[in-house]
């Protein structure tokens, strides 16, 4: 059953051309990686996704569990279990990570008609996800992001995937800035949240990250579309051999 | 036709002599005389004093645009009447007044209750006063000549030639006159409660006056609200603090969406004080806040700052005037407004360092947050420094809600109206994280957090549909 599906998709950024006709599909459970040369257009797949303005869809849909996404606000397909962990996770002064934790968590119970959590339900919640991830209390009681490090504002994101447990996780390279050890905590934690109900769309530049999260499927994208599509072992490939020959072809 | 044609300006290329050109006024001004001459024998105490602020008034007039410290404030374009003097209240306007103060109905307070400008003793709690705290009301003080009244009235930051000021000295009806003893410490804080029964035009003029002798710790709030009706207000805090003394002091300003409020704070800060002001403002069709505050003694640490959240086409102006007089002092100013549909705010904020007033350490900031396009923020800074051995600097910005933290907060499920909120809150909450009362801080969120969720009902629907 696909959970995401992509279908011919062409979207411009200030009149340019980013997205060529992308087509692109995630079964439940599966965890696809999209690997591709700086330029290519996965970040922008990543940003279209989520719903962030000034990208403008010229042509193409996307189906989330069958929805056009593009009818649906950012906050809708949050809520309907879309995630986007950034790769610049941005910080907020005066907002603290536990307010914002608990705003986004029960806004999106609301918008699901699920009652909202109280206040040790949540706590609850946040001291065993925050656990597992190394993420301390204090972390939690600043204002978001704010004063993090790069390796902790990516645990940040994972804590907050780990809270509101979507079942389509779109990671916008989370490896970039990170050292090898705060890329295996990170790694960690993505797997902990593997599960069959539950899908992933890892963007990468390096193989590297999936030696540690193992992807079911390997797409490569190169000007705006996929070019290949491939195992794991595609992405070993790209690691010998680099991106030359798919941007070629794509040209 | 004849009003039209008083409102112009004199054609001033002709040099006329200036009693010729005082013999044109506004309709206001006029007003104004109007009143002074059938009340100025009835009103309380010392009528030299008052008669000179009035020929003061007289002979500046409402000030205009071309008026440098009035230039984003017109206030003879702003104020195209003088309401009458308000009456004493009734009854019926003393009830309307019953529920005013509610913002602070959780922090337990001594609130004195002022309706229309005249005290209402059953509205105040007057029992039980803390050892070395005195209170009496200004009119009583005026009439009697009591000695507090004498000695400090219209000289703690003297600002005889502000207009407001001298309106404020020439009619002034009533207040508080309060002392804190040497030592003492008031646990509870001191509210007053400034009402408006808008029962009818009228003008409230209010005068009080605060002398906290060494040592003591004060928290004092007034807050000034209206529950509707065509009023305005002119109100004035004369604030004393002795060396060592710790005084905090708030104002919220919540009048009815058509009053006109213009008040000063003026303060003298003795040696080694602590000195926290805070002057939150959501209502009033046009408001002008100025600040007076004089560093008089050295090593005193003050924070001044405040909050405007506004909307309509409201207008509300902020004033300050901190003069560093006395050497080491630390002062950091902090003033955020946020501003939606077309309404306006003004920062004027200057920092004086007198000559002898050397390793002054101060810093001004102030941050507009325009959250529509036709909103406006005039903010001016300016630094007078006299001394060569200080740190001094100030900022302003102006700008919209960063749209990346919004898209990041909508991405994790907040709805648009809840995240601008959040970061509206924030922004907001950084001046308010001022106010050493977490009482009155949370009182004072619990304003924002009303007014941004009046603000989500009024625009969510409109915006989805």
């Amino acid at each position: 059953m696909a959970v995401l599906e992509v279908r011919n998709l062409h979207v411009e950024v200030d009149g340019k051309k980013i997205l060529n006709g992308l087509d692109l599909v995630v079964n439940t459970g599966e965890v696809h990686a999209v690997m591709g040369p700086n330029g290519s257009g996965k970040s922008t797949l990543a940003y279209v996704l989520a719903g962030k303005d000034d990208y403008e869809v010229t042509a193409g849909e996307i189906l989330f569990d069958g929805d056009n996404i593009f009818e649906m606000e950012p906050d809708e397909r949050a809520a309907k279990g879309l995630f986007l962990a950034f790769q610049y996770p941005l910080e907020i002064p005066g907002v603290a990570t536990m307010t914002f934790l608990r705003t986004a968590l029960n806004a999106q119970r609301k918008k699901r008609q699920q009652a909202e959590l109280s206040t040790p339900e949540f706590m609850k919640k946040v001291r065993e996800a925050a656990k597992t991830l190394g993420v301390d209390q204090e972390m939690l009681r600043r204002g978001v992001n704010v004063g993090f490090s790069g390796g902790e504002k990516k645990r940040n994101e994972i804590l907050q995937m780990a809270l509101l447990e979507p079942r389509l996780c779109v990671l916008d390279e989370t490896d970039s800035g990170l050292d090898i050890d705060a890329l295996r905590i990170v790694a960690d934690g993505v797997n902990r949240l593997r599960s069959p109900e539950r899908s992933m769309v890892v963007i990468t530049h390096y193989q590297r990250l999936l030696n540690y999260i193992v992807p079911d499927v390997v797409h490569v994208l190169s000007r705006g579309r996929v070019v290949k599509t491939g195992t794991k072992e595609l992405a070993l490939e790209l690691e010998a051999h680099g991106y030359r020959e798919y941007q070629e072809e794509a040209a | 036709m004849a009003i039209a044609s008083t409102r112009k300006r004199p054609r001033e290329r002709f040099a006329k002599p200036m009693a010729e050109l005082t013999l044109i006024k506004t309709a206001a001004e006029q007003q104004i005389a109007a009143a002074w001459d059938a009340a100025k024998d009835r009103l309380p105490g010392s009528r030299a004093l008052r008669a000179a602020a009035f020929e003061r008034f007289a002979g500046i007039g409402l000030p205009h645009r071309r008026i440098e410290e009035w230039k984003y404030t017109d206030l003879r374009a702003l104020m195209r009447d003088a309401k009458p003097l308000a009456n004493p209240p009734d009854a019926a306007a003393k009830a309307r007044a019953q529920g005013s103060g509610k913002l602070l109905v959780d922090v337990d307070c001594r609130r004195l209750v002022f309706v229309d400008g005249a005290f209402v003793p059953e509205q105040s709690q007057l029992d039980a006063l803390e050892p070395g705290l005195t209170i009496q009301t200004m009119a009583a003080a005026l009439a009697a000549g009591e000695e507090l009244v004498t000695a400090h009235l219209g000289q703690v930051v003297p600002a005889q030639d502000d207009v407001a000021v001298a309106l404020n000295t020439a009619f002034m009806g009533d207040g508080a006159v309060i002392r804190v003893a040497a030592g003492a410490a008031l646990e509870r804080p001191l509210h007053l409660v400034f009402a408006a029964s808008g029962d009818k035009p009228a003008s409230i003029f209010t005068r009080s006056l605060v002398v906290i002798e060494q040592g003591a710790r004060v928290m004092l709030v007034e807050s000034h609200e209206g529950s509707g009706g065509d009023y305005q207000v002119n109100t004035a805090v004369e604030v004393k603090v002795g060396d060592g003394a710790h005084v905090d002091h708030v104002k919220i300003t919540a009048e009815s969406a058509t009053a006109l409020h213009v008040s000063t704070l003026m303060a003298a800060l003795g040696a080694r004080a602590r000195f926290n002001a805070f002057t939150f403002t959501t209502g009033g069709a046009v408001v002008r806040n100025q600040l007076l505050v004089r560093f008089d003694g050295e090593e005193t640490i003050a924070g001044i700052r405040g909050a405007t959240l506004i909307r309509g086409r409201q207008h509300v102006d902020t004033t300050l005037v901190a003069e560093h007089a006395a050497g080491g002092c630390q002062s950091r100013e902090l003033f955020k407004s946020v501003l939606d549909e077309q309404s306006r705010s003004v920062f004027q904020g200057k920092i004086i360092v007198r000559p002898r007033a050397q390793k002054t350490d101060a810093k001004m900031a102030t941050h507009a947050l325009l959250l529509s396009e036709a909103a406006e923020a005039d903010n001016k800074p300016e630094l007078e420094i006299f001394a060569d051995d200080v740190q001094c600097g100030h900022g302003a910005t102006a700008g919209a809600l960063d749209q990346n933290l919004l898209f990041y907060l909508k991405a994790r499920g907040i709805p648009a109206k809840e995240a601008e909120a959040l970061l509206i809150q924030a922004f907001i909450g950084e001046a308010v994280e001022g106010i050493e009362h977490a009482g009155l801080r949370e009182a004072l969120m619990d304003h924002v957090i009303a007014w941004l969720a009046a603000r989500a009902a009024r625009t969510g629907r409109a915006e989805r549909g």
